[in-house]
């Protein structure tokens, strides 16, 4: 993850300008903006030919997570960051898995007991 | 070393005698935050545990859609067709979203660009990208403006729809709203730092300002990928 170029940032002189002599170079925005062109092509297509079950989440959410990794590695520049700051961004988010599952059950929880209780109104 | 310097700070103020101890702590805290992360310039590290912050809301706001919509029992509105466009008399489904989707990861390619053009002191293209990047954001707000408008008409209000589900018009209002609120901040930021640019109020200082305004931009279009798989594509 560090051996990218622009990370020799002990040789620079001034730590604002850690990219001014080796940034990546354009050639690679273009690629993963294309990348990124093609991944929301195909994730618009996966509702598009209307598919459905797992399959339709399993395509979603890979092409949402492989869009969200290469903005924030490569347009967010977080692929040639120090490994404390990558950590100290990347890792609180993490804690969202939890809260995520809590509220599933309890949704599950509320959508039964709105079945049992109140019909199948509300 | 956070020790060393505070005693240090200690000393010197009890020199002088200066009461506001509690604020000099303060100060000394948050400049800490450079050795923190050595070499990493301070506001581009103050504006990613901003965006950390700005990630929880957006995620509380999806998460509390999630939980409301697998809760209800009223089936929820399909968002292939609220959000379809009559175009060439065919009924294409959802391509709003997809042209607002394409609109923004154009934004984000020129705003890398930009930060690139940038640490190479190339002021004129700087600013022109910037300033590309701003009217795409511009013209992904129109678009949201536009959908907003249409299923306003269509009778979408917060607590009531025509086609399911009562929640469905909070959690939109509410999720593309706040986006939408984001784009448009980002929109004059944009505007201010690249009139900056153009000027050349970086040339001493350095361009780190048009990479810390890239984050946030980068961070727009990172919430809606979100946005577009949860409440969208499900």
């Amino acid at each position: 993850m560090n051996h990218a170029p622009g990370h020799d940032v002990a040789h620079s002189e001034a730590p604002a300008l850690a990219h001014d002599h080796a940034s990546p170079p354009i050639a690679l925005y273009l690629k993963i903006w294309g990348l990124l062109f093609v991944l929301s092509a195909l994730s618009y297509a996966v509702d598009y030919f209307q598919v459905e079950g797992a399959l339709r989440w399993i395509l979603i959410i890979t092409f949402m997570l492989l869009k969200a990794g290469l903005i924030v590695a490569i347009f967010m520049h977080m692929a040639w960051e120090r490994m404390a700051l990558v950590y100290a961004i990347l890792v609180p988010p993490l804690a969202l898995g939890t809260l995520v599952y809590l509220m599933w059950v309890e949704a599950d929880y509320t959508f039964w007991t709105r079945i049992l209780f109140l019909g199948a109104g509300g | 070393m956070s020790t060393v310097v505070r005693t240090d700070a200690d000393e010197t103020a009890m020199e002088r005698g200066g009461p506001p101890q509690a604020l000099r702590d303060l100060t000394a805290d948050w400049a800490g935050d450079q050795e923190a992360f050595c070499q990493v310039h301070w506001g581009k590290a103050m504006m990613w545990i901003f965006l950390l912050s700005d990630t929880f809301i957006f995620s509380s706001f999806l998460v509390s859609y999630m939980t409301m919509r697998s809760s209800v029992t009223a089936p929820w509105p399909n968002a292939s067709e609220v959000f379809a466009l009559t175009l060439f008399g065919q009924s294409i489904p959802l391509i709003l979203i997809a042209i607002m989707t394409f609109v923004l990861i154009s934004s984000s390619g020129t705003m890398a660009m930009a930060v690139n053009f940038g640490y190479r002191r190339n002021r004129k293209v700087t600013a022109a990208l910037m300033f590309a990047t701003a009217i795409l954001g511009a013209t992904f707000v129109g678009m949201q403006a536009f959908e907003w408008t249409k299923l306003i008409h269509e009778g979408v209000r917060p607590w009531e729809n025509p086609w399911g589900a009562e929640q469905f018009g909070a959690s939109f209002f509410m999720i593309t709203g706040f986006h939408g609120l984001h784009v448009s901040a980002g929109v004059i930021m944009l505007l201010i730092v690249a009139s900056k640019v153009l000027r050349g109020h970086y040339e001493q200082r350095g361009y780190a300002a048009v990479e810390i305004a890239g984050l946030y931009w980068h961070f727009v279009d990172l919430v809606w990928v979100f946005i577009f798989a949860f409440f969208y594509l499900w």
